[in-house]
């Protein structure tokens, strides 16, 4: 009891809880969650946004130190550009030999991974440690590349609210838009999505593989910017897995992508506190959260069944 | 031959939730014997088989295989009764051999060896050619049906049962099928073949059984009903002669509608698939299309239709032209979709900015209307139509979203006499001011030659038009030009 209590105050218990913590943690998971929500939607296995992340922390972090003497909103901007282009190249990879040569992204990019995991372990032993030369990460950015917080004395900053925004956008364009209705036919029946529309099927998973590699690059911009302010090797702890969690269980739309991303980070956070109050270990909770995904993937899959099953006896025509 | 009953079927009811697919279902299959399981689309048919075969349990009723009373609860207890299935759609392992498909299902240890030589047997006895080692994908549908076939004779079944057997074949091939049947019931063994090809039920069948609405209508001896009664028991009403107008004379556009210039096509494998064909169709004619499996037909009818681009050769078409593809499950429409959403489908490559969905929904209603499709509403999923509204859905979709020119791939197969009947006729009298240039193909001749005011035939890539002799009925000019025998 003392430690779900110490679960829910490490949460939401105080202000300092809810903008501090719970929603700084749920914002790479927001950003990278999106990036996974988008690329299933079509059907992209892309489970390559943990490297797509870092290399746009990768490349956040070069801008920042490179453009450091630019006004404060141009070097934010600049990050914001550089995170995105560096994640939607990164995907762009496992994109072209997927398009290129039929290679499954879902080897390609779990692959890349591995790559750009070295890829950051040499950039911060590299071109971009520290001057001392001691530690394996990168010299703190300038003030001029660190990221406006939204809320005075809160931690809370500038990538939660872009995640907002690209969510309310996404599904926007999913649900609205010419664009949006062929990435979902792509996604959702690509033989007649070819034949019946005439949609060029590899151009838009192309495009879309593009999309969501930028927007895991976002977060890994927004990380370095916003609450590391410097690149290291462990700056993400796994988001670009969590991230499939989290789009799962928002059923891949990207509204309640805001809403799963906020339940893991509030999780995320209120694990920590229940381990410094309670003693309870903060694994605890990840079993909690492994719990919860089953569940939910396991009812959805059962109401699929059970909708498929009556679609079939009309279907079959008994 | 004996006299005996293979197959006794009481009172059998089941339902799918509120859905009452079988009520009172009852038939009664002689041993040695061919019996014909005839019925419209949702008339029960599959579902009475299912059960049979121990794929579903009956809510009520009783099943007596060999005069024993049984309750199968999986289909391996039916196969060790002796029964085998062949389902329409096939349920084997692409990527596995031949061998290995048969030893599916098998318990302990895989002997390869050994199931590959009684594959040979069984191909030695029954004249049932297959070869163990070849892998399914790489095997025509012909073969693919044959494998099926073959799996169940190596778990000995002595009771056959066949869904829809020649909905995919050739003409050639179907004859072949039959003349097996008919022998292997000859020697003993049971046939229940399912079919809504009236015609082939009647040639191939000792006893027929008329199921409509899941109810058992008709059941009698072949040789003691009229086609006429069996048409009345299917459809519940007095046989409509549906109109035949061979070869009329359309006077058509002056300008061709579609036209295609020396068109050659080569598929990935650089294999020539059409070789310097020359054709042109004009609006108000319908060509109709034959050819055996493989001969060209279907990348002639994708070149013509837009969705796919040949080698060489000119193409002259509309900018848009309607598709009924064979496959409409895959290759029209998204199942998981809403017919709203399946729809606008037709048009994901032209939509720019925004969908308008509110004039999306009403186009739908309109389509529902107009085509009598029966759905719960614009919403429901493309997946909870029947086959025959699927179909008339696909059909009506296209019809309206290109007015001149229409190309038509076996929109019949999987549908029953009247709504086959009804597409055939609308899509021969398709309308419009000029009108439309019709291209149709179908794996039945008659059908063809029933709708079509010009008839080529594809053979090995070529494409030749054929014209009827003096005998408008004989249709060996068709069959010789599609087998090559010209």
């Amino acid at each position: 009891m003392d430690a779900l209590l110490a679960l829910w105050d490490g949460a939401f218990g105080s202000a300092y809880a809810i903008w501090s913590a719970t929603l700084v943690r749920a914002t790479p998971l927001l950003l990278v969650g999106l990036a996974v929500a988008i690329a299933f939607r079509a059907g992209v296995l892309n489970i390559g946004a943990e490297g797509q992340l870092l290399l746009g922390a990768i490349a956040a972090t070069a801008v920042a130190q490179a453009c450091a003497s630019w006004p404060h909103p141009l070097v934010v901007l600049a990050m914001i550009v550089a995170g995105a282009a560096a994640g939607a190249a990164w995907a762009g990879i496992a994109a072209w030999l997927r398009r290129r040569f039929d290679v499954l992204e879902v080897i390609s990019t779990i692959m890349l991974n591995f790559v750009a995991l070295a890829f950051v372990s040499w950039m911060v032993r590299g071109p971009l440690q520290e001057p001392t030369g001691i530690y394996p990460q990168s010299s703190t950015i300038a003030a001029s590349a660190r990221w406006p917080f939204l809320i005075d004395g809160q931690r809370l900053h500038l990538g939660f609210a872009l995640g907002v925004i690209i969510a309310l956008v996404a599904w926007f364009t999913l649900a609205h838009t010419a664009a949006g209705f062929r990435v979902r036919v792509v996604g959702a029946g690509p033989q007649a999505a070819a034949n019946a529309g005439g949609v060029d099927v590899r151009r838009t998973l192309f495009g879309v593989f593009l999309l969501s590699g930028a927007c895991a690059g976002l977060a890994g911009a927004s990380e370095v910017g916003g609450v590391t302010w410097a690149l290291y090797e462990g700056i993400s702890p796994g988001y670009g897995y969590t991230a499939i969690a989290v789009a799962l269980l928002a059923r891949l739309d990207p509204r309640w992508v805001i809403v799963s991303a906020v339940f893991f980070g509030a999780l995320e956070a209120g694990a920590a506190a229940m381990q410094r109050d309670a003693g309870v270990p903060s694994v605890v909770v990840q079993v909690v959260v492994a719990v919860v995904v089953l569940s939910v993937l396991a009812a959805g899959s059962a109401r699929d069944r059970a909708s498929a099953r009556r679609a079939n006896v009309h279907a079959e025509g008994l | 031959m004996t006299a005996g009953a293979a197959l006794v079927l009481r009172g059998v009811r089941r339902t799918f939730g509120t859905t009452v697919a079988l009520d009172d279902a009852h038939c009664t299959v002689r041993a040695g014997t061919v019996h014909a399981l005839l019925g419209e689309n949702g008339a029960g048919k599959t579902t009475l088989m299912r059960i049979v075969f121990g794929l579903l349990a009956a809510d009520s009723g009783e099943l007596l295989v060999n005069g024993h009373p049984v309750r199968f609860r999986s289909s391996a207890e039916a196969i060790v009764q002796g029964i085998g299935m062949v389902h329409q759609h096939f349920m084997l392992v692409p990527s596995m051999t031949a061998t290995e498909n048969v030893a599916l299902g098998g318990k302990g240890r895989l002997d390869q060896r050994a199931i590959a030589v009684r594959i040979r047997a069984i191909s030695a006895s029954s004249g049932l050619v297959v070869d163990p080692d070849s892998r399914v994908s790489d095997l025509p549908v012909g073969a693919q049906q044959r494998l099926e076939i073959v799996k169940a004779l190596a778990h000995d079944a002595r009771i056959l049962i066949l869904d829809e057997p020649t909905a995919v074949l050739t003409p050639n091939e179907s004859e072949e099928l039959a003349q097996w049947l008919r022998r292997y019931a000859s020697d003993g063994g049971t046939v229940v073949l399912i079919t809504h090809k009236l015609r082939e039920a009647l040639e191939l069948a000792d006893d027929v059984t008329v199921l409509r609405r899941g109810r058992t209508v008709l059941t009698a001896a072949r040789a003691e009903v009229s086609e006429a009664e069996i048409v009345r028991a299917l459809t519940g009403k007095a046989a409509a002669e549906r109109s035949s107008r061979p070869h009329r004379h359309v006077q058509g556009t002056v300008a061709p509608v579609l036209a295609l210039d020396g068109v050659s096509y080569e598929d990935s494998r650089g294999v020539a698939r059409l070789r310097d064909v020359s054709l042109a169709v004009r609006g108000g004619e319908v060509l109709g299309v034959l050819g055996v499996e493989g001969s060209g037909q279907r990348e002639l009818l994708r070149i013509l239709a837009g969705r796919l681009q040949p080698t060489r050769g000119r193409v002259q078409r509309p900018e848009r032209v309607g598709f009924i593809p064979e496959d409409r499950l895959h290759d029209a429409l998204i199942p998981a979709l809403t017919l709203v959403e399946n729809v606008a489908l037709a048009d994901a490559k032209h939509l720019r900015g925004m969908i308008d969905w509110a004039t999306t929904r009403q186009r739908t209603n309109t389509l529902i209307e107009e085509f009598e499709i029966r759905t719960a509403g614009p919403l429901a999923l493309a997946s909870s139509l029947s086959g025959g509204n699927q179909q008339k859905f696909v059909a009506g979709r296209e019809r309206t979203i290109a007015s001149q020119a229409m190309v038509a791939e076996n929109p019949t197969r999987g549908l029953d006499i009247r709504a086959a009947a009804r597409v055939l006729d609308e899509i021969g009298a398709l309308a419009g001011d000029p009108p439309p240039a019709v291209v149709f193909h179908s794996t039945d001749l008659e059908e063809v030659l029933a709708i079509a005011t010009r008839v080529v035939v594809c053979y090995e890539g070529r494409v030749t038009e054929v014209t009827p002799g003096s005998d408008s009925n004989d249709r060996t000019p068709y069959t010789r030009a599609m087998t090559g025998a010209i």
